[in-house]
């Protein structure tokens, strides 16, 4: 429904270097990709101290960037009008494998997340949180510029259903960021602020009967962070230990490769959920203020493509995952900080894994299509 | 909601969310900018401090592990201290030249080096794993002096657990192991994780693990200050970890030994059981091994010779095998009989030497070629007349037998303080239909009533069901721990011993049967030999199993594959027969006879238990012809 795709100079694209260069940087939005290279270029940096002792990582995370990077390139040129497409299918085969986790899952950790394909294992509640915002945004487009009640309700179900399964794994991180994609397509949908409000109400309400249903871990960790000292061998640990890291790393830190918490392996994680902590203390609120503006500019960036974006489904889909984002970094640092419990959201772009890199980078590859095609059919 | 919106309202409606949003997250960074100052500014100075004083670490204190003691206080298993040499990997740059050089100031040999990375495989390099154990004092001295040169190395005093009594009730007492990734996924989902912080050992098997809970205790914490390449400098302040329970068991070890000599060169297993308790008195499986070489991880060619051995002694026979329990059934057959009012005590059969079904050619053979004669219950006991009980199978149907059966816990595990307990098979219409998806032939129960057929037991199994015979019927639960000592309050804890069940039983038909088992050690019965001049009134059953193929022989050995077609021999017993103070099950694999071989170990045994005889010499067991 959008035009199709409009690289100019076919004839000539592969015999200059610097036309292959144009051809390969065409679909990518140039603003966006400079943030997101330069986040990228801190995060190696700051994984660089983490995994000093265990350099393999390092290397790891690098073909991991190369992977996000690519994911990206080739999301960035398929049009929205073909993702539309893609969006229902993605959808089912998501939850497909979700209800298969549940009944055949394989249990790591106590937790039944991995689903055994005989090549390789996957974790499909990760999948979720890219098919989730693709499947509303895709309904709510279909719903037309008004949405009435019912529809919101039908998307509530869509919502949920997928949350519960994850959940039920447990894990309550995962569940939380794809409730959260979810709830920003209602949002941005229009849902009105009356029900809205309703619900918090009832959500307050339905609080004790939520708490009878966590784990007992998923407990301890809501407790512990009220009172870290209540454990500090245990889950209270990760929560002192990083915060004495932040703090000790004063306006400027220790500066790099140089922060005790993280070299003397005070802090857990600390190249993966908890690497935060290793930048705070080696960079200080000088480098936090730098990351902090570097994140506030690629959510800027994300939400002027959002908004500009020509058709519904675009819109949602853009402004959905930019609000997920910025949920990531918002739950991590606040995690680091202290503030929020350990519920194991990584920092985007920075933390070591190639599941969360991957993931990320298709939203950005995502918020790139839109971008690139949305003045062609502007007017 | 309802009313109609344009798609430019809309467009301008989501613009005004998605700035409400923006404005949001700005909020939310805002909120953590003032955390970060309040925390890298305000408090920057207590956070400097603590990351200096994070010199200090809080690290786990391990438990000392309860200790395992028989009836009498003898220890089974305990623990003592010992300095071992310990590599934090993580922090060792060169591990190969770090160990060459260490090894010039510390022997260290190619076992030790081979364990060392098999620990660090399995630890993945997290905290320090040790390269050698038990260092003498020199060796601490020597390695003291040259510390500075080995960062990342260090001597720590570890508990390490012991088996002195070492192979003797092996199967009993298990052994402990490094918690393996396997443990920790357990421990964790059980929610344990948090009581195994600094404890590298966990039960493995036998009594260490069904009582790991009970064994392992409470660890504690304590503050200590750590230089900056990680050695600990001193303690500053700690929470003392609370030692784990001692557990006494019901076995007494002295028993114990005299039944296990008493089995020679023999494989087998024997069970004995005090009647009035469940109290497990003596457990053997045969051949053992030492639990010892369990504990600090076992090397590959000790795992080699008992894992690969054809005499498999890691196999807990008394409780996982599973043996066709022979003609010891015959008393419980023999009282299901009675009940039943199939049988009266006066009820005489002429015996051919065989039996027949109407209609069916084949002939269920006694042992004794040409039959007993004339052959009542109480000579079908003492003589072990195959002939009466196919009889009796055939009258009662396999229905009957197996309710009389079960009660006596044959077909059921006998819910033993041990793991890997195997049910064995009591066979019914409905088995058969279920498993085997066929109908029960009239056939198939005549070989059952002589314990053979589709029958199988544990050495457990007779047991207790014939404890429970000693016992008129009461059935208590079999256990090999008594008591659990708090390790704080010294407090003993008994564990319960009431009788499980009643197995309804008229006395009449209970001394009928009594009486007859007592005649099978005197003159006439087919144990007389074994029974000859004992002190005390004697009641036994003996047994023999065809052996149809070599079990869990993997390995052909041309010189003992006769020995290995030879017949199992079983024998159940109880003494005094009037006031049962001991029963037991016992089987000698490859035994050939249950009166020859087996029935002189339960002399041996109830000499030693009843009179205070203890053996001088073992009389070597001869493997007499097959009789029964």
């Amino acid at each position: 429904m959008i035009g199709h795709h409009s690289a100019h100079g076919f004839k000539s694209r592969w015999y200059t270097p610097r036309a292959l260069l144009r051809q390969i940087i065409e679909p990518l939005d140039l603003p966006l990709l400079s943030i997101l290279v330069t986040i990228l270029a801190l995060g190696l940096l700051t994984l660089y101290s983490a995994t000093i002792d265990t350099p393999a990582r390092f290397n790891a995370q690098l073909l991991n960037i190369l992977v996000g990077l690519s994911t990206m390139w080739v999301i960035a040129r398929i049009p929205p009008g073909t993702l539309l497409r893609y969006a229902v299918p993605g959808f089912i085969v998501g939850l497909t494998l979700l209800v298969l986790v549940a009944v055949a899952g394989e249990v790591v950790n106590g937790a039944r997340r991995w689903l055994n394909l005989g090549i390789t294992r996957i974790q499909p509640s990760e999948m979720m949180k890219i098919a989730m915002p693709l499947m509303l945004a895709w309904f709510f487009h279909q719903r037309g510029p008004s949405p009435g009640l019912r529809d919101f309700a039908v998307a509530a179900l869509l919502l949920v259903v997928p949350a519960a399964l994850i959940m039920r794994q447990p894990d309550l991180g995962t569940a939380l960021l794809v409730l959260g994609a979810g709830f920003y397509v209602i949002f941005l949908a229009g849902l009105s602020w009356r029900v809205m409000l309703g619900a918090a109400i009832c959500g307050a309400g339905a609080a004790p009967f939520v708490w009878s249903m966590l784990h007992d871990y998923q407990r301890r960790r809501l407790l512990i962070l009220l009172d870290p000292t209540q454990d500090p061998l245990g889950a209270g640990y990760h929560t002192i230990q990083s915060t004495i890291a932040v703090g000790s790393g004063g306006l400027f830190g220790k500066g790099w490769l140089r922060g005790t918490q993280a070299h003397l392996e005070f802090i857990p994680e600390r190249h993966t959920d908890f690497i935060f902590a290793v930048f705070s203390e080696e960079f200080g609120l000088a480098g936090i203020l730098l990351l902090s503006g570097l994140y506030l500019a690629l959510i800027a960036r994300c939400m002027v493509i959002a908004s500009s974006a020509t058709t519904l489904f675009s819109r949602l889909l853009g402004g959905s995952l930019v609000l997920t984002l910025a949920t990531y970094a918002l739950v991590n640092m606040g995690m680091v900080a202290g503030v929020l419990p350990v519920v194991g959201v990584p920092l985007p772009f920075i933390s070591y894994g190639g599941t969360a890199m991957v993931t990320l980078c298709v939203a950005m590859g995502l918020l790139m299509s839109i971008s690139a095609h949305r003045q062609l059919v502007s007017s | 909601m309802t009313q109609w919106v344009t798609p430019e309202q809309n467009r301008t409606r989501f613009q005004v969310r998605l700035g409400f949003a923006g404005l949001v997250v700005i909020a939310g960074f805002c909120t953590l900018a003032v955390r970060f100052v309040f925390l890298q500014v305000i408090e920057h100075e207590y956070y400097m401090t603590r990351a200096e004083d994070n010199r200090i670490a809080v690290v786990p204190v391990a438990p000392t592990r309860g200790l395992i003691l028989d009836r009498n206080g003898v220890v089974l298993a305990r623990n003592y201290s010992a300095y071992t040499l310990e590599i934090n990997a993580a922090t060792v740059r060169d591990l190969p030249a770090t160990i060459d050089q260490l090894s010039r100031i510390i022997t260290i040999d190619a076992r030790d080096r081979n364990r060392f990375r098999r620990l660090l495989d399995e630890t993945r390099g997290a905290g320090t794993v040790p390269i050698r154990t038990r260092l003498s004092d020199e060796e601490v001295a020597r390695f003291a002096a040259q510390r500075f040169r080995f960062p990342g190395v260090e001597i720590k005093a570890r508990l390490f657990r012991e088996y002195p009594q070492r192979t003797l009730a092996a199967h009993v007492v298990g052994y402990i192991g490094r918690i393996s990734e396997r443990d920790l996924q357990r421990l964790d989902e059980e929610d344990l994780a948090a009581g195994y912080r600094g404890t590298d050992y966990i039960g493995k098997t036998g009594l260490e693990s069904t009582y790991e809970r009970e064994l392992h205790g409470t660890p504690g914490s304590a503050e200590v200050e750590i230089d900056a390449g990680g050695h600990p400098l001193r303690t500053l302040r700690s929470n003392s970890p609370v030692p784990g329970n001692n557990i006494e068991l019901t076995l007494d070890t002295r028993l114990q030994d005299v039944a296990e000599r008493a089995f020679g060169s023999f494989r087998g297993a024997l069970v004995a059981i005090e009647p009035s308790s469940g109290g497990v008195l003596a457990f053997v499986s045969r051949p053992a091994f030492d639990p010892n070489l369990f504990v600090e991880g076992i090397d590959p060619q000790n795992w080699e010779s008992l894992n690969n051995n054809v005499d498999r002694p890691l196999t807990n026979r008394a409780l996982a095998g599973v043996y066709p329990p022979g003609s010891t059934v015959k008393p419980f057959i023999a009282l299901a009989a009675l009940q039943s009012g199939r049988r009266t005590l006066e009820y005489t059969i002429a015996d051919p030497g065989y039996f027949t079904l109407p209609g069916v050619t084949h002939r269920w053979r006694d042992w004794k070629e040409g039959g007993h004669g004339m052959v009542n219950l109480h000579h079908s006991i003492t003589q072990s007349c195959d002939t009466y009980y196919y009889g009796i199978g055939n009258d009662m149907g396999i229905d009957a037998l197996h309710g009389m059966l079960s009660q006596f816990g044959f077909g059921d595990k006998s819910g033993l303080d041990l793991d890997g307990e195997r049910t064995g098979l009591l066979p019914s219409q409905a088995w058969k239909m279920q498993k085997l998806k066929q109908k029960w032939f009239a056939g198939d129960t005549i070989p059952v009533a002589i314990g053979q057929g589709y029958f199988t037991a544990t050495p457990m199994q007779l047991a207790v069901a014939t404890a429970t015979l000693a016992n008129n019927g009461v059935v208590y639960q079999p256990h090999l721990v008594r008591y659990v000592q708090d390790s704080r309050s010294g407090e003993r804890r008994a564990v319960a011993t009431d009788p499980l069940r009643r197995i309804t039983l008229d006395p009449r038909w209970l001394d009928a049967v009594k009486q007859a088992m007592v005649d099978v050690t005197r003159p006439g019965g087919t144990a007389a030999v074994a029974g000859r001049d004992a002190a005390y009134s004697f009641a036994g059953k003996s047994g023999t199993a065809q052996v149809i193929a070599i079990r869990q022989g993997e390995r052909y050995d041309a010189r003992r594959i006769g020995e290995r077609y030879r017949d199992h021999a079983l024998f159940v017993a109880f003494a005094p027969a009037e006031n049962p103070r001991i029963a037991m099950g016992i089987l000698v694999e490859n035994g050939g006879s249950g009166s020859g071989t087996a029935a002189p170990i339960a002399r041996l045994v109830l000499d030693y238990y009843l009179l205070g005889k203890v053996p001088a010499s073992m009389p070597e067991l001869q493997p007499a012809a097959a009789e029964e």
